[in-house]
């Protein structure tokens, strides 16, 4: 005797966070059902497991169907056919879209193309996240990237009005975009200390400063493309360690602010001129597309990995970078004052976000 | 005449993407009534047009508006071909007819396509101007209200009830035309779901015009159902209860503190001044000078019928009798006269409710119930469906003399439902034989009327359960004591009722859930050979449901059951019958006895010891019962009551279905004798089997209840959460040699599969809303059943399963009630194969009775506005203000792509998701909040999974009402819409 056909329909679609869960976590129904009655709730409610499997069935074929509505969020508010509490909604869609901090670090700042999606595959070996997930978490980065791509205004209103996220989870979206726009590299061995959080830091504040949109916001694209005046600019920055005259003048202007201050002064001393090559070496390369894609690599070698070489605690590291950007202020010599706020104030949050072990 | 429609269509959204070069559509809107079409501008490239149309206006006669939908097409606007549908909407307007009820339907209705489902929805505005018609000779019947409730709708009090009205139409089923072969499977859909609203139209129409003849104004009660008889043609039926109602002029009287200016409100005082004073009281219907014996005639003659009702059922349902006896006195006999005269002139003395004013009910005689077998053959004049009427007046009578012979003169809790396989169907009928009030059957002022009820101080607490018949005449042997409570009268030892549990029953413990569920084979034959098995097999069914009643209803410690629903199927070689219940423990009957066991083998000793280990598990059973429904009858002593019970030491004897019983005499024989316990023989394994049956029966969940009535007997804190919910099942069974108990086993099996699911939903879905664990729920659910089937010989034989079933459910902690659903589904297929469908509603709940005053959620921003279903007559915690009319809908959905679409689980769930939907999109359009009284009356399935198809036909029905939260009334609320829509967005949710 077989179950053919075996439902169970509610007037309120009734949802079940564990078993949602399970789906979104790509399990199969069988593994879905194992893991249930492991979780001993037929202990707790007297049922068999034949009923659980069907329950199962019954979220999942209910999940299957709301999934094509979950790719458009707003129709689900105003679809007819499930009738689900306002606050479920948005727990379906929020759940839907979250992701998994392993999987994103993996595809953070690659191309959302069908090239990657070929290579889920191996993050989802790598990673342990089941293949239906990573898809399902790619396709999410994709669709939300479509759909913004080429609007105006801000991108993390423009998502959350699309996809009705909560302001923290449209803001991990914007950050995805930008640096999928962008394509910076996030995968390199040296970077894999960073977390997902460290870049998204950094994205919120190069899209707030760097973009097109820190200085018109009436431009399509303006969160997601960096502004490329700007960048074209930085060139001018390179004075400061071409001219011997305005790097020895800018080193002595730290040091003398400094002494005393720093634990690691001596070392803060004899690497100065290196650590100022470097951040403005990498702000004068950012012309090329490629270098652009390199930032945080450049970033990395170029300071974090010196600093601590030499054990520099966060707070000498914060100290020297306020004295080493206000100080250029005082260098008469040097016009660029404004160019060098946008590009330091910027990179310095960075540095620090990314400055740990 | 009369009559100007008019229709605005406002704009569409999330339209299918038509045009794949475009990713959009060109989409148009047509929109016909009768033989008239109007068409909206094709918006160009857009899957949200706005048509912003002009008003569309359609001058019809007034009988055009009660039969014809309003057709809504919409279309994909192609220059190069034809036009591609998009999907259809239909609307009955039937809501907008009656001055006190909506009086525009204006929303979002979801566009439906028979093969794609939901696609995209539309939104319109219609409106009726209704010009008076007076003329006498009018065919139409616009202004008569119709409910699905069996009860007195909340805000109505009825002045004067009626009785009975039926009709039924005929007419060709389209899916068998001619043309059908060569029409597309989509324009054959739409032509059947077309049809049949235009024939529940006409019925409806029909119906009305039967009530206004009677002088009512309303229909109570009105149940309709579709027989597709295949080849022969569809018939579309309907029964209720003819009524003048009055609307409660002052529902504030009840509402604490209602100061909110409601429109409602306002509507409320005296919409139709009732006039029951001009009511003439001339015989509405010719006066037939009948005269039935009192004794159970049992010479009914029938071709092809076998109906064994009367035989199995009276000995045991009508267990009680005889009533007034000495005591009853002048005062009862001349309430008899009364009521006799009033019934007398009416052709059927029936009434489709189960639940009735105060004072309604003076007595109840037991369930009545027949059975006829018959042919069908092709309908030839469909103007003159004159066999049809003709079958169902047979059973009419019938069940009327049934009545007669337990000294009853009326019939309640009727319903009448059939069972067609092939060419050979069943019509069912069943009530409950009662004793009225004459006094709300006659016509009177309404004063008078209510004085009256204040004065008579019958004993309502007790005396429904006193017998009616004549003790010293009763119409079959029962074993009559003096009534618990009041002690003078006579009451049987067992009530069996298809009625709601009166409101001012004394009941003991609470309620639960019992039911008799039966397959058995038969031989596979063609049609007068299979009428004619069907027919030898059905009083054995019949007679076996009834002992499994019996018999569950003895171990559960209690003595009545009400809200029976019997239901046999038919299917190519076999036949299923399941009967649902609500057993409670009546305060004025007797305490049941025990049940016995007795082997036939007494010389085997350790086959003694078995009896006896089986005998101590069912007195565990029986206690273990009790006290789980908090059964605890006070001790009377037997002096006490000084009546004339007979030794505890005797018991009757029932025999299980081998033997004879079929005959009339041996059951009678069987119960004879006053005996207070059963004994229950075990003379072979089946028996054994039977028994066994008996026991394995899964008690419930600790904190759930279930039951099939309106109420749950014994609990009385409800919850406000209700969630409704339909679940299917098919199985098939594959084995080719099964016998009877294996097929009981299986069907067994599958019932109760069914009901731990529905347990186990419902508790996770508490567990989830509130993590309380102490919070009982109930639920209840009844199924019913199909058939199943097998093949008989080698493989591939056919089946055909009609299912059937019924259930619903009710849950909560406190609460339940529960109403009762059928649905019928059949399939076809080159397997063997068994099937059933079910469909369970529950309400479910949140418990514990600390009612959880969520804040409200956000309504702003959802812009669907909750739409609450429920199979129960009221919402528990709010009160209904307004009834905007029936919901009846028919949908047809057909799959040629079934396995893309998740089998036939993905494509089933998916199509009573869109029913859902559409139904609650209808009912907001109307304005309304929830539906009540809501059944899905058929639920037929057919699939060919070799050509990848399945088609499935649905037929739902309720009342669209208006409720507002009692809590929500006490606040107040300027803002009414917003009120209801969040309280009744609670549902469900939770946050954990």
């Amino acid at each position: 005797m077989t179950s053919e056909l075996d439902i169970f329909v509610g007037n309120t679609t009734l949802i079940d966070e564990d078993v949602y869960r399970l789906w979104l976590d790509g399990y199969s129904v069988t593994d879905a059902v194992a893991l249930r009655v492991r979780s001993g709730i037929l202990e707790q409610t007297g049922a068999t497991a034949a009923v659980l499997q069907s329950d199962t069935m019954d979220h999942y074929r209910t999940f299957h169907m709301l999934e094509r509505l979950l790719h458009a969020p707003p129709k689900l508010l105003h679809q007819l056919i499930f009738q689900i509490p306002p606050s479920r909604q948005a727990l379906l869609i929020e759940r839907y879209y979250a992701f998994d901090e392993a999987f994103v670090r993996e595809v953070l700042g690659k191309k959302l193309s069908k090239g990657t999606k070929k290579d889920l595959d191996d993050i989802s070996t790598k990673t342990g996240i089941t293949l239906k997930s990573c898809r399902r978490q790619f396709d999410n980065f994709k669709r939300v990237f479509k759909v913004v791509e080429e609007m105006r205004g801000s991108l993390v209103d423009n998502i959350q009005q699309h996809f009705l996220l909560s302001d923290r989870l449209a803001r991990d979206y914007a950050a995805i975009v930008f640096f999928a726009n962008n394509r910076f590299e996030t995968g390199k061995k040296k970077l894999q200390y960073l977390s997902f959080g460290d870049f998204a830091f950094c994205a919120e504040l190069m899209i707030q400063n760097w973009t097109l949109g820190a200085v018109d916001s009436q431009m399509d694209d303006m969160d997601m493309d960096l502004d490329k005046e700007f960048l074209q600019d930085l060139k001018e920055l390179k004075v400061l360690v071409a001219d011997k005259d305005l790097l020895d003048l800018h080193k002595s202007l730290v040091c003398t602010a400094l002494r005393g201050k720093l634990g690691v002064f001596s070392e803060m001393e004899a690497n100065f001129k290196n650590l100022s090559r470097g951040l403005v070496n990498v702000a004068a390369k950012l012309t090329h597309n490629k270098d652009v894609r390199d930032l945080f690599v450049d970033l990395v070698e170029k300071f974090v990995e010196p600093c601590r070489s030499d054990h520099w605690p966060l707070s000498d590291v914060r100290f020297f970078l306020s004295q080493y950007a206000a100080s250029v202020h005082s260098l008469d010599g040097f016009r660029h004052q404004t160019l060098w706020d946008r590009y330091m104030g910027t990179l310095r949050g960075c540095l620090l976000r990314l400055y740990h072990d | 005449m009369p009559g100007k429609l008019k229709v605005k269509i406002v704009a569409g959204r999330h339209l299918p993407v038509m045009d794949r070069a475009s990713d959009l559509t060109d989409a148009f809107v047509e929109v016909k009534f009768g033989n008239t079409t109007f068409k909206t501008d094709v918006y160009l490239k857009s899957l949200n047009p706005q048509w912003n149309s002009e008003w569309f206006k359609f001058e019809v006669d007034d009988e055009d508006l009660q039969d014809e939908p309003l057709q809504i097409t919409v279309l994909d606007h192609d220059t190069y071909s034809a036009n591609d549908a998009i999907g259809k909407v239909y609307i009955d307007i039937d809501p907008l007819l009656y001055s006190e009820a909506a009086t525009v339907i204006s929303g979002w209705f979801p566009i439906y396509d028979t093969i794609h489902g939901i696609r995209g929805e539309i939104n319109v505005v219609v409106k009726v101007d209704l010009f008076n018609d007076l003329n006498r000779f009018r065919q139409s019947s616009c202004g008569v209200k119709f409910f699905c409730t069996t009860s007195i709708p909340k805000c109505y009090r009825a002045v004067i009830i009626h009785g009975f009205v039926e009709e039924l139409v005929v007419n060709e089923d389209p899916e068998y035309q001619w043309i059908d072969r060569i029409r597309t499977p989509r324009a054959s859909n739409e032509a059947r779901q077309r049809l049949i609203s235009l024939m529940s139209g006409e019925l409806q129409r029909k119906i009305g015009l039967k009530v206004l003849e009677m002088r009512g104004n309303a229909v109570v009660g009105y149940l309709q159902c579709f027989d597709l008889e295949g080849e022969s043609g569809l018939v579309v039926r309907a029964i209720g209860t003819a009524c003048t109602l009055d609307k409660l002029s002052s529902p504030a009287a009840f509402l604490p503190a209602c100061n909110s200016p409601s429109k409602e409100m306002k509507e409320i005082p005296f919409n139709e001044d009732p006039n029951p004073n001009t009511h003439s009281s001339g015989p509405s219907t010719p006066l037939k000078n009948q005269t039935y014996s009192f004794s159970p005639s049992k010479s009914y003659s029938r071709q092809s019928s076998s109906s064994d009702t009367d035989l199995s059922l009276t000995p045991k349902t009508g267990m009680g009798s005889g009533s007034a006896g000495k005591e009853g006195g002048p005062f009862k006999a001349l309430l008899r006269q009364q009521t006799q005269s009033a019934l007398e002139q009416r052709e059927f003395p029936f009434f489709t409710l189960t639940a009735f004013p105060p004072g309604f009910l003076v007595h109840v005689g037991g369930v009545v119930s027949a059975r006829s077998v018959k042919l069908l053959d092709r309908i030839h004049n469909p103007d003159e469906p004159e066999t049809r009427d003709a079958w169902w007046a047979e059973i009419r009578q019938e069940i009327k003399s049934h009545a007669k012979a337990l000294g009853c003169h009326a019939v309640v809790g009727y319903s009448e439902s059939t069972s067609i396989c092939e060419e050979v169907c069943i019509l069912s009928a069943s009530g409950t034989a009662a004793v009225l009030n004459p006094r709300f059957l006659q016509d009177g002022t309404v004063e008078g009327c209510l004085e009256q009820r204040l004065e008579e101080n019958l004993p309502t607490r007790c005396g429904f359960c006193h017998i009616p018949y004549d003790e010293l005449n009763m119409p079959f042997p029962a074993h009559l004591t003096y009534c618990y409570n009041c002690r003078k009268q006579k009451v049987p030892d067992v009530l069996f009722t298809t009625i709601d549990l009166p409101t001012d029953a004394t009941v003991i413990g609470k309620g639960c859930l019992i039911q008799a569920r039966l397959c058995r084979l038969k031989k596979k034959a063609q049609a007068e050979a299979n009428a004619t098995a069907i027919s030898n097999l059905l009083p054995f069914m019949e007679y076996e449901v009834h002992t499994q009643l019996m018999n569950k209803l003895k171990l559960k410690g209690m003595n009545a059951l009400f809200g029976l629903r019997i239901q046999i199927t038919v299917g190519e070689n076999m036949l299923m019958g399941l009967a649902s219940a609500t057993g409670v423990y009546l305060a004025a009957l007797p305490t049941p006895g025990g049940i016995q066991i007795a082997g036939k083998t007494p010389n085997d000793g350790s086959y003694e010891q078995h009896i006896s280990h089986m005998q101590k598990k069912i007195n565990d059973t029986i206690a273990k019962n009790k006290e789980l429904y908090e059964i605890n009858p006070p001790e009377i002593s037997e002096e006490i009551i000084g009546s004339p019970i007979p030794e505890p030491r005797q018991r009757s004897r029932l025999l299980r279905s081998q033997s004879e019983s079929s005959d009339e005499v041996t059951e009678l024989d069987l119960s004879h004798g006053k005996k207070d316990a059963f004994v229950l023989e075990i003379d072979d394994t089946d028996a054994m089997e039977d028994v066994h049956s008996l026991l394995t029966d899964v008690p419930p969940p600790s904190g759930f209840y279930s039951c099939n009535t309106e109420i749950m007997p014994g609990i009385n804190n409800w919850t406000s959460e209700i969630q409704m919910f339909t679940s299917v099942r098919v199985i098939r069974l594959s084995s080719l040699n099964l016998t009877n108990q294996a097929l009981n086993k299986n069907f067994n099996d599958l019932c109760e599969n069914l009901l731990k699911v529905s347990i186990f939903c419902i508790i996770f879905t508490a567990v989830a809303i509130t993590f309380d664990k102490n919070q009982a729920l109930q639920t209840t659910k009844t199924h019913v059943e199909k058939s199943l089937q097998r093949a008989s010989t080698d493989n591939e034989e056919l089946l055909q399963f009609p299912l059937e079933l019924c259930s619903d459910s009710l849950p909560s902690h406190p609460l339940p009630p529960a109403k009762e659903h059928l649905e019928s589904a059949s399939s076809n297929s080159g397997i063997p194969a068994a099937q059933r469908a079910v469909t369970v509603e529950k309400a479910s709940p949140v418990g514990d009775g600390n009612f959880r005053n969520r804040p409200a959620p956000p309504c702003a921003n959802s812009t669907v506005g909750v739409v609450k279903m429920t199979p129960l007559s009221f919402i528990p915690g709010a009160k209904i203000t307004k009834y905007l009319g029936i919901i009846n809908m028919f949908f047809i959905r057909e799959t040629t792509s079934l396995r893309e679409e998740g089998g036939v689980s993905g494509f089933l769930h998916a199509f009573i998701a869109e029913v859902f939907a559409m139904v609650r999109a209808h009912v907001a359009a109307l304005g309304g909040n929830a539906v009540v009284s809501y059944i899905m009356k058929q639920c037929v399935f057919m699939e060919n999974p070799n050509k990848n198809q399945a088609q499935c036909l649905i037929n739902v029905s309720g009342d669209a009402v208006v409720f507002v939260r009692e809590s929500d009334l006490e606040v107040v609320s300027t803002q009414q819409p917003t009120a209801n829509c969040q309280s009744s967005g609670t549902e469900g949710e939770v946050t954990t």
